[in-house]
């Protein structure tokens, strides 16, 4: 039918790819995608649920920001998103899909439990908090490095292999929960160490997680500056473009995309450690919490720029915050606020068509300025 | 430009006209409770939508509108940091006192007792307040088993009345249980139902699966369905989802459920539901904050207090008399000349039982510590509110362990 159309008629819309819009306008698209999200996210809200819109959004902002408690919690959940969003971009920059985020952090964090549940009453803190960061960084590097290698050498599909392997870690995990479950049959292995705190990141002034952000926040920036300005990053960048044109410059390619992999398990890895020993204090098999999965997301829609993936995670994190506060404070269903999340992550991924691409309607010749 | 100008225009009017037409809506739900209101946070792992949750969410409502204390909801609370992180947020919102209501938010809750010394925390189902020695930090639990047991009778004259019609023969008489883990909360309530089921049809014996979660509808419709597959002629469930009622009412197996009535959703095969009533300990724990009092470590509700109870017998499904034998038992249990767990009524392994240390006190060792034996029964929920049963009696079999 389309072919036949094709033949006698013009289409009614065609498209065209951009020449690059420049980044005033590029942005100032955005704020409108999200301005015009907020619109029909205040429409449902007064169709659906008989309220407000103003009174929600500022509640929600008042469950991310509202107290001191509340912000750090908020600082705590952006950092430990941004940084699994960090972790996976190097990969991703390779045009390398690792969808492996998830179970690499979770082996990072079964790597820290294990620690402090054998080591916890055998080494004094300082050493028992180094082998567990060692740990989990390792753990975490070879989750991602088994994919790595079959893709290089063999070149299975990094995309399913990396899927499955978070599994397997889940299905490892949900092992040893029950090696160490507490009390035998509940399926919780509770608070680690809760009377001696062994293997627990020390609080900094009165806030546990300062620590947590301050981490983070270095990783953020080595990330920033490994990416753009090193010999390592531009190698990531070419065979991203070509892997051909890699091979023909000289560069590894086999070699690189192993040495990436292994950071980005790695510094996922690090991540669980960051969970278990910073915050949780626990383990379970849904301890990373979809952050594997978001922070593919996030990563993409900053278009793999660390500092954009700030504003990503912030909004993600920011929402999310909300999204309970507004369970709480006008007995909505949490639900309720995932679709609100929703539909501002539709604007904000659909606006990014509008930027690339420009429609051409049959009648209108193109010519107008949008 | 003149594109964008344009569409900045009508989105400021479509923002303009939301104001003006709702600035009058929502002005009322901030206000309300004055500024006498004692407030009262409750922290749920999961919604309404678990009929386990929905049981809390449904008493704590209750309760605070009884005594005129603000309730704080905080719904979908995970059993990790985030469960201290809401405990925190509680105190800051002025909460006096807070209940948690899953047993993996205890450690959570310990944690912020130890921080917030002022404010009262109460964990239902958790089993370290008699040795974590905090003096505002207490479980509650009630006697359940009781609960169980009576359900387990209406169980027991139904299977009495399919023998009875012919419908399955004495032997047949096989009864099928979806658990969540098997650990002594749930093994405490599978038992005390087989036994009232027992005490009235003498030839019942009962399969029992786990899931290995408290709430995984497919898995709980799966393990059900196994349980019906498998020859049960008759189901309960010890887990939250509507998974197990569900796939009885599509199979037509009659079903004791649990936490609360499922009439609704299964109007063919629902006979009786046994459920805690937290009403009366969320009442008792509240005044005795606002007091100034203190709370109970170990607060165990019962038949007595209202905390254990029946919901409406299903006529059309349960057996005739069901409601006389219940009464019946119930009257004895109140009285105590009937006790759930009497060691004359099941064996382990062939032998009675006359002398039995159960782990009482939680510990890394998960070894018996106090002899829970007394003038001929197992005496549940006595050395601490949550329960501890956890023999394997004779007649029952567990098709998986794993969990």
């Amino acid at each position: 039918m389309k072919e036949k159309h094709k033949h006698i008629k013009e289409p009614l819309v065609k498209l065209s790819r951009r020449a690059d819009l420049d980044r005033k306008h590029s942005w100032s698209y955005r704020a409108l995608a999200i301005l015009a999200a907020l619109v029909v996210d205040g429409i449902i809200i007064m169709l659906v649920v008989h309220m407000n819109p103003f009174d929600i959004y500022s509640t929600m902002f008042m469950g991310a920001f509202g107290t001191t408690r509340k912000i750090w919690v908020t600082l705590k959940e952006l950092s430990l998103l941004l940084l699994i969003s960090i972790a996976l971009t190097p990969a991703y920059r390779m045009k390398f899909w690792n969808l492996g985020g998830e179970g690499q952090v979770l082996m990072g964090a079964w790597a820290t439990a294990f620690c402090m549940i054998y080591l916890g009453d055998k080494l004094p803190s300082g050493l028992l908090l180094l082998v567990m960061f060692v740990a989990a960084i390792v753990v975490g590097g070879i989750w991602a490095f088994i994919p790595a290698v079959f893709k290089a050498k063999w070149g299975t599909n990094e995309t399913l292999f990396t899927l499955m392997m978070n599994y397997v870690a889940i299905q490892m995990v949900a092992y040893f929960i029950i090696k160490w479950e507490m009390p035998k049959g509940s399926g919780h292995v509770g608070i680690i160490n809760q009377a001696t705190q062994a293997g627990w990141l020390p609080y900094l002034g009165s806030n546990s997680y300062a620590l947590v952000v301050g981490f983070v926040v270095i990783v953020t920036i080595g990330m920033h500056v490994y990416l753009k300005y090193s010999k390592h990053g531009y190698e990531i960048s070419v065979v991203g473009e070509s892997q051909r044109t890699a091979t023909y410059v000289g560069i590894s390619v086999d070699k690189v995309i192993i040495r990436t992999l292994i950071l980005s398990g790695g510094i996922c890895g690090f991540a669980g450690w960051l969970i278990v020993s910073g915050s949780d204090h626990t383990i379970t098999t849904t301890l990373a919490g979809g952050m594997g999965f978001t922070g593919i997301m996030v990563s993409w829609l900053a278009q793999f720029n660390v500092i954009v993936m700030i504003l990503c995670s912030l909004l993600i994190v920011f929402m999310g915050q909300g999204a309970s506060e507004i369970a709480t404070s006008f007995g909505l269903n949490e639900a309720f606020g995932d679709i609100l999340t929703g539909i501002i992550i539709f604007f904000i991924i659909g606006v990014e068509f509008f930027i690339n691409y420009k429609l051409h309607f049959r009648k209108s010749s193109g010519k107008e300025e949008a | 430009m003149k594109k964008v100008l344009s569409l900045v225009l009508a989105l400021t009017m479509v923002f303009a006209f939301t104001l003006t037409f709702t600035g009058c809506g929502g002005s009322d739900s901030e206000e309300g409770s004055g500024d006498a209101a004692f407030k009262a946070g409750f922290i749920c792992l999961h919604d309404e939508n678990s009929t386990y949750d929905k049981n809390f969410i449904d008493a704590a409502n209750a309760a605070c509108e009884e005594l005129g204390v603000e309730a704080i909801i905080k719904t979908n609370v995970p059993e990790g940091q985030e469960c201290y992180d809401a405990a925190a947020e509680l105190v800051d919102s002025g909460c006096g006192i807070i209940f948690a209501d899953s047993f993996g938010h205890e450690d959570y809750m310990i944690q912020a007792a130890k921080e917030f010394p002022e404010v009262q925390f109460c964990h239902s189902t958790g089993t370290k307040a008699h040795t974590e020695g905090l003096d505002n930090y207490h479980n509650a639990f009630a006697s359940i088993y009781q609960g169980r047991y009576l359900a387990g009778i209406a169980a027991g004259m139904k299977l009495n009345e399919m023998i009875e019609k012919g419908d399955i023969t004495a032997d047949q008489a096989k009864i099928g249980y979806v658990g969540a883990f098997t650990y002594a909360e749930v093994v405490s309530g599978y038992t005390s139902f087989f036994l009232g089921a027992r005490s009235v049809c003498k030839s019942a014996t009962m399969d029992v699966t786990f899931t290995g979660s408290w709430y995984d509808e497919t898995l709980e419709k799966e393990g059900a369905t196994k349980l019906i597959d498998g020859g049960c002629v008759l189901l309960s469930q010890h887990a939250d989802s509507m998974g197990a009622p569900t796939a009885c009412e599509n199979a037509g197996v009659p079903d004791v459920s649990y936490n609360g009535s499922t009439i609704e959703s299964c109007p063919e095969t629902f006979i009786v539901s046994s459920r805690i009533d937290w009403v009366p300990y969320y009442e008792y724990a509240i005044q005795a904050a606002q007091n100034g009092e203190a709370i109970e470590a170990d607060w165990t509700g019962d038949l007595e207090t209202g905390s254990v109870q029946l919901t409406e017998i299903n006529e059309n499904v349960a057996a005739e008399g069901t409601a006389e034998a219940i009464e019946e038992a119930k009257a004895k249990l109140i009285d105590g000349s009937l006790q759930v767990f009497d060691t004359s009524t099941f064996t382990v392994d062939g032998k009675a039982v006359t002398e039995y240390d159960a782990d009482v006190d939680t510990d890394p060792e998960f070894k018996g510590d106090t002899n829970v034996i007394e003038d001929g029964a197992f005496m549940e929920s006595k050395f601490r509110s949550a329960p501890y049963f956890d023999l394997q009696i004779d007649g029952i079999e567990l098709l998986d362990t794993k969990f």
